[in-house]
């Protein structure tokens, strides 16, 4: 026991466990927005609609302690704010960037996020209730997999679920056969009778809602409250992420542990005085920097190929114009 | 049915219909998410208006808060133009304003004819450094600019809560014992202070008018020059500009290097005009760089759009600062902002093309 709880204290472990509990919300987010991206749409909307998310599922913690009814309530946020997106990329064939880049500013930390922490009253209060770990004591302080697998919370365990579905979905089931198609090559989709705006819709709005999920965990989980800005970022690193994962759902698995890792060093370190005399600053933006360091290695190995990018990527689909 | 068709021709009323449609359809959208939260829409407006241009000190206070809108406007907007997507403004102004305030005390209190341009040169230098990280990855590795010059923005501003809140750096006042108490940038000399110009009761900062000089030249450089027709080749067709021979990676840097260093200008303004000091709190809690981005989308990159759509924008934001509170919530002024960018651009799909109300195929379908 006392051989276990070394290990599990060493600060190998505990950065591990942190990166689990940080790259959780990233997985969610990068989900999300490889599925909008898979149909061809491009969401850079993600860091608005993680915040809607967050605040409204927080407020519905608030108002009915109910944890379930919380997560739904963030992923309907999530998907509220992807529906306006798809209505203008899809239906009125918007630039899909500069539609992105207006939803995280209507959304973001100084909009529509902010506007309902203040007008639903909701900052600068405790959660009523949070997701916490559940499991017996006894798993949880098991040797070195106790601490970064087995003592986390609900959210965590189905985000592992979240990935195995999506993945199945994508690569064994008809509906995701033609979803890559719809991605790939619109017009092939479109004459094999494939609806291309209903999947594009369907996918976008789906992957708000993983979006408004992925804000839930830090309002529920994380830092349990609201405060404006909470995400501090973690939407744009998980769009990236979708990047690195080479639009692969099983590696955002990894790319978010990875990021992760980089968003819980901060806190690590600082609670266990390492690296007392390096200023705070320098770890809290090695997950900004990383992103950039990781996101150059990926692009210039697939700029040839643009690796796993679907080849509609970004642009709207007009039957008469092909 | 109904049928969305290509114009063959742009009558011209679309272009004057379309704009005012766009605003009074977001305030009519507004109007519907004041009433769901229980607030008097019209009440709320109307403070709106008269607090951001109901009389001079409005117009006054409208003035200070365009003027980094302004800046940050035109850096998208140049960036913009070329597709390319530099969402890095915000870091780029704080790094400006870093390099600028440096040049401000380091000349000392000698001549204010030494002091403001040498900070708007050395804004100009911060900001198109910063932008040059993104625009070097974008230009050599293909990096995606949306993101690297977005994590930058984060960067940009711990480097200056590093500067003044944890360092002894050369920014922060370490003179006073309460300066040691309560950290903050060390005041710079008087002729470091902008000056400031006198119409009619109005006080333009010189920052501003800095702005509608840059704005005519890049309108110049880009309508009248060679570079400028390359940068709008490469544009709007990447291909057809590599075929025509044209350096799509020098015009890469050079755009990147340019809309930095505007961004740079729009810090040191911040500096010289306003501040006085590095102030890290009042630098990125604003978020000028995320609102030039609506300025040149709505401007449709068009400099001289840009300095208006700044003014009106600027206002809206002077309203929301100074109105902020119980029954003025914060974040509704980006809602604002949000929602005109969202109707502004469905009304693009007005101009380019037409909506028709097919009885035949309905029939059929």
């Amino acid at each position: 026991m006392i051989l276990a709880a070394g290990i599990n204290d060493s600060v190998i472990v505990v950065v591990l466990a942190s990166a689990v509990v940080y790259g959780t919300p990233l997985l969610y987010a990068a989900l999300g927005e490889l599925l909008a991206e898979r149909s061809g749409v491009l969401n850079l909307g993600v860091e608005g609609m993680m915040l809607v998310g967050a605040v409204m599922g927080f407020w519905a913690v608030q108002r009915t302690g109910s944890l379930l009814i919380a997560i739904v309530v963030a992923a309907v946020a999530g998907a509220a704010m992807a529906l306006i997106h798809a209505f203008l990329v899809v239906t009125l064939r918007a630039n899909q960037i500069v539609s992105g880049l207006a939803l995280t500013i209507f959304a973001g930390a100084a909009g529509l996020s902010s506007y309902l922490g203040n007008t639903l009253n909701v900052a600068d209060e405790p959660a009523r209730r949070t997701f916490d770990s559940f499991l017996p004591h006894s798993w949880r302080s098991a040797k070195v997999v106790g601490p970064i697998l087995l003592d986390n919370n609900a959210l965590v365990f189905a985000s592992w679920g979240c990935v195995i579905l999506v993945a199945l979905y994508l690569n064994r089931t008809r509906l995701g056969l033609n979803l890559r198609a719809v991605g790939e090559s619109p017009a092939a989709a479109d004459a094999m009778g494939i609806n291309v705006t209903a999947y594009r819709y369907a996918h976008t709005v789906a992957g708000g809602a993983f979006a408004g999920v992925g804000g839930a965990c830090f309002s529920l989980a994380i830092t349990p409250q609201w405060v404006d800005g909470l995400t501090s970022g973690a939407g744009w690193i998980a769009i990236a992420l979708v990047i690195f994962a080479f639009w692969r759902p099983t590696l955002c698995i990894v790319g978010a542990y990875f990021f992760g890792a980089f968003s819980g060093i901060p806190f690590t370190f600082q609670a266990r005085g390492i690296l007392s005399g390096v200023p705070p600053e320098l770890f809290q933006a090695l997950p900004y920097v990383m992103t950039v360091v990781v996101l150059v290695l990926v692009s210039s190995a697939g700029a040839r190929r643009r690796l796993g990018a679907p080849g509609a990527l970004g642009t709207p689909y007009v039957r008469e114009e092909r | 049915m109904i049928r969305i068709e290509r114009r063959l021709v742009q009558p011209r009323w679309l272009s004057v219909a379309v704009p005012i449609g766009t605003v009074v359809v977001a305030f009519g959208v507004m109007t519907i998410v004041l009433l769901a939260t229980h607030h008097p829409p019209g009440h709320t407006f109307d403070r709106l208006f008269t607090t951001g241009f109901g009389g001079k000190d409005a117009l006054n206070g409208t003035f200070v808060a365009a003027t980094p809108l302004l800046f940050t406007g035109l850096c998208a907007a140049v960036a913009f133009r070329m597709q390319l997507f530099n969402i890095g403004g915000e870091g780029q102004l704080y790094v400006g304003a870093i390099v600028g305030a440096a040049a401000a005390i380091a000349l000392g209190n000698h001549s204010g004819w030494v002091s403001v341009p040498a900070m708007i040169a050395a804004g100009a230098a911060g900001g198109a450094a910063f932008a040059l990280i993104p625009g070097i990855l974008r230009a050599f590795f293909s990096t995606n600019e949306i993101i690297t010059s977005l994590m930058l923005n984060y960067v940009g501003a711990l480097v200056i809560d590093y500067l003044i809140f944890d360092s002894q750096s050369y920014w922060r006042d370490t003179s006073s014992p309460t300066a040691k108490v309560f950290p903050q940038g060390k005041n710079f000399p008087d002729a470091a202070s902008w000056p400031l110009a006198h119409a009619g009761g109005l006080l333009l900062p010189f920052g501003f008018l800095a702005g509608i000089v840059i704005a005519f030249l890049i309108w110049v450089l880009y309508t009248r020059t060679r570079f400028g027709f390359e940068v709008q080749v490469i544009g709007d067709s990447p291909r057809a500009a590599s075929y025509a021979g044209m350096r799509t990676r020098r015009k890469i840097l050079a755009v990147m290097a340019l809309s930095g260093a505007i961004a740079g200008i729009g810090g040191a303004s911040q500096d010289g005009d306003f501040r006085h000091t590095l102030d890290p709190r009042g630098l990125t809690s604003a978020g000028y760089g995320y609102a030039g981005i609506v300025i040149a989308a709505l401007g449709r990159y068009n400099p001289f759009a840009v300095v208006v759509i700044a003014f009106l924008l600027g206002g809206l934001q002077n309203a929301g600062f100074a109105l902020q509170g119980a029954d003025f919530p914060s974040g509704l002024v980006g809602v604002l902002q949000g929602l005109i960018l969202f109707c502004a651009l469905g009304g693009e799909l007005l101009v380019r093309y037409r909506i028709r109300f097919d009885r035949q195929v309905a029939a059929t379908a």
